[in-house]
């Protein structure tokens, strides 16, 4: 066992001028030896990494059961196809430079480019943006899941109409020119690191990034032809809940995982990841009980997911009492903006918006209220007597809000000159599944015959 | 009393329950069936072959009219479940003998 009081959160402390200080802390050796002795390799730290990764990774698989539970079955291999891409080409796409440009030495705008093509990315726990105890790999790999997810979470806004070949276009090219950008902001040393904005596991970086992609998506690609005249139901709602609860399970990785060691922050992390949700479950059952006299399952699993963005900020910074409060706060917008939303014009399809710009936002400012330095020995919040933190949480938002929507609505408008981004009138009303992929969800028998 | 059996696009569905709507007529049966007609069918990949996928999804909408309007009830469904396009389906009439509520056992009066 390591000493540990409270462990800081490595990814954070980058921001203050503390960088050489903690790596000495890291290692007494470096301070003594002439030559810098590389920092340690924790197999801890390393063994808990390895799995929080595959959990992440796993989130993907599970958004797709989430979205393609949500849809009529014409569209659900479309709609889980649509995440599961993001494995290929968002993956591949960061290990050349997406991950270069999000967590390498740059601008504060910007990383640079010495680690692209993982130029340099060993098994050592050097090189890396920040001291890690782990294989750079593998913290490669880690926040490449991040990446993966954040990208396909936009495709719930546009499900059911969006061509597929423009959106594997769009969500690669997103992932470098808008998700590696805002990551480094955050994350690799940029300007919100310097002015101490507090994300733990990426509220502002993953759900408030990819909230406002989603919504300038929606309105790029249009509704829906059927939007508002026929039954848009969900064609299977035990998908919906099984990819709620895996969702659950992977985020264990992405929030005690975002400690990047196996220590007293990650076991943090995880108890607030376990309550928030709970918090937010319980009070979207008590409205939609108060609303309609019926607790809904899709509601349920909305509830689950909504909690679990709202404490991705604040995962590692907060109590685990203040983790409940916090959930049970950010039911009550996300609950009402679908409701509004349902209301609008804006075909939002699967409530990217109201579940992860909405629920992303609110957590990202309640970190600025709810951090307590008895718990993450970085920062306090507005409760505990630091209202400036909050100002920097509101300006962390507004900055992700206004990148992500500008650069998101030219991107999409340049693909949209290239190709058309809506299906044809007959591709979707067929489904996008035979029209798009060639393939059913839920095959007949008989009636085909082999071709050649 | 006239049996109409309509075997049409399913996404014209709603376009059809809307025009019987209009006509007053009081209920209807929906069945999700499969079949062909002219209508070639699509291409299927699976695990490196191509399937001809020939009996696609429709939708059969049942009602059964009185025999005065049944003219009404056939032309509202075609021009409401009409493109133009091959594969729009079919409408059927058939006759029927009689009709019984099973809550109270009357005899339909259609």
């Amino acid at each position: 066992m390591r000493p540990m009081t409270h462990t800081l959160p490595l990814r954070r402390l980058i921001r203050s001028g503390t960088f050489a200080a903690l790596a000495v802390l890291a290692c007494p050796a470096l301070a003594l030896a002439q030559t810098p002795a590389p920092p340690a390799l924790d197999s801890g730290d390393t063994a808990w990494m390895l799995i929080s990764t595959a959990l992440v990774l796993l989130m993907t698989p599970a958004l797709a059961f989430f979205y393609g539970g949500l849809v009529r079955s014409k569209n659900a291999l479309n709609t889980m196809m649509m995440s599961f891409i993001s494995l290929g080409f968002v993956g591949v796409a960061w290990a050349f430079v997406g991950y270069s440009l999000a967590l390498s030495p740059g601008t504060s705008w910007l990383g640079g480019l010495s680690l692209a093509f993982l130029h340099g990315v060993g098994l050592d726990p050097t090189g890396a943006i920040i001291p890690l105890t782990i294989p750079h790999v593998l913290y490669m790999c880690f926040q490449a899941t991040f990446c993966i997810i954040t990208a396909a979470l936009i495709s719930g806004a546009i499900v059911e109409r969006m061509r597929f070949v423009p959106y594997l276009v769009f969500i690669t090219i997103w992932s470098v020119v808008v998700y590696a950008p805002v990551a480094h902001w955050v994350w690799g040393g940029g300007w919100l690191a310097q002015m101490g904005a507090l994300d733990f596991a990426g509220g502002t970086v993953v759900h408030v990034n990819a909230g406002i992609a989603a919504l300038v998506a929606a309105l790029c690609v249009g509704p829906r032809r059927d939007f508002k005249k026929s039954g848009l139901l969900p064609h299977n709602v035990p998908f919906v809940l099984l990819g709620a609860g895996l969702l659950w399970f992977g985020w264990f990785g992405f929030n005690s995982g975002s400690a990047l060691a196996s220590n007293g922050s990650a076991g943090l992390a995880f108890s607030t990841t376990m309550l928030a949700p709970a918090g937010t479950l319980v009070v979207w059952t008590l409205l939609d009980i108060m609303r309609s006299g019926k607790p809904t399952a899709v509601g349920a699993a909305t509830g689950i997911v909504v909690g679990l963005v709202a404490v991705t900020p604040a995962a590692g910074f907060i109590s685990p009492m203040n983790a409940i409060l916090l959930g049970a706060i950010a039911a009550v917008p996300s609950y009402f903006g679908l409701i509004i939303r349902a209301r609008t014009s804006l075909d939002d399809s699967l409530d990217v918006v109201a579940a992860h710009g909405v629920g992303g936002t609110v957590g990202a400012l309640l970190t600025g209220v709810f951090a307590e330095k008895s718990f993450n020995g970085v920062a306090d919040g507005l409760l505990y007597g630091n209202p400036h933190q909050f100002l920097v949480q509101v300006v962390a938002v507004l900055a992700a809000i206004v990148y992500s929507g500008v650069v998101s609505f030219i991107l999409l408008k340049i693909i949209g000159a290239i190709m058309p981004l809506h299906a044809s009138a007959d591709d979707e009303s067929e489904g996008l599944d035979t029209s798009m992929h060639g393939e059913e969800a839920y095959v007949h028998t008989g009636g085909s015959t082999m071709i050649g | 009393m006239k049996l109409v059996k309509s075997i049409v696009r399913p996404n014209k569905v709603d376009d059809v329950r809307d025009a019987l709507e209009k006509l007053s007529i009081p209920g209807m049966t929906v069945t999700e069936v499969r079949g062909h007609g002219r209508q070639k069918g699509h291409t299927a990949i699976y695990r490196g072959k191509e399937y001809n996928v020939s009996l696609l999804p429709k939708v059969e909408i049942e009602v059964v009219v009185s025999d005065d309007v049944v003219d009404e009830v056939i032309a509202a469904i075609v021009t409401a479940a009409r493109t133009g396009e091959i594969g729009d389906g079919r409408v059927f009439v058939l006759p029927v003998e009689h009709g019984y509520n099973i809550r109270t056992g009357e005899r339909d009066m259609v």
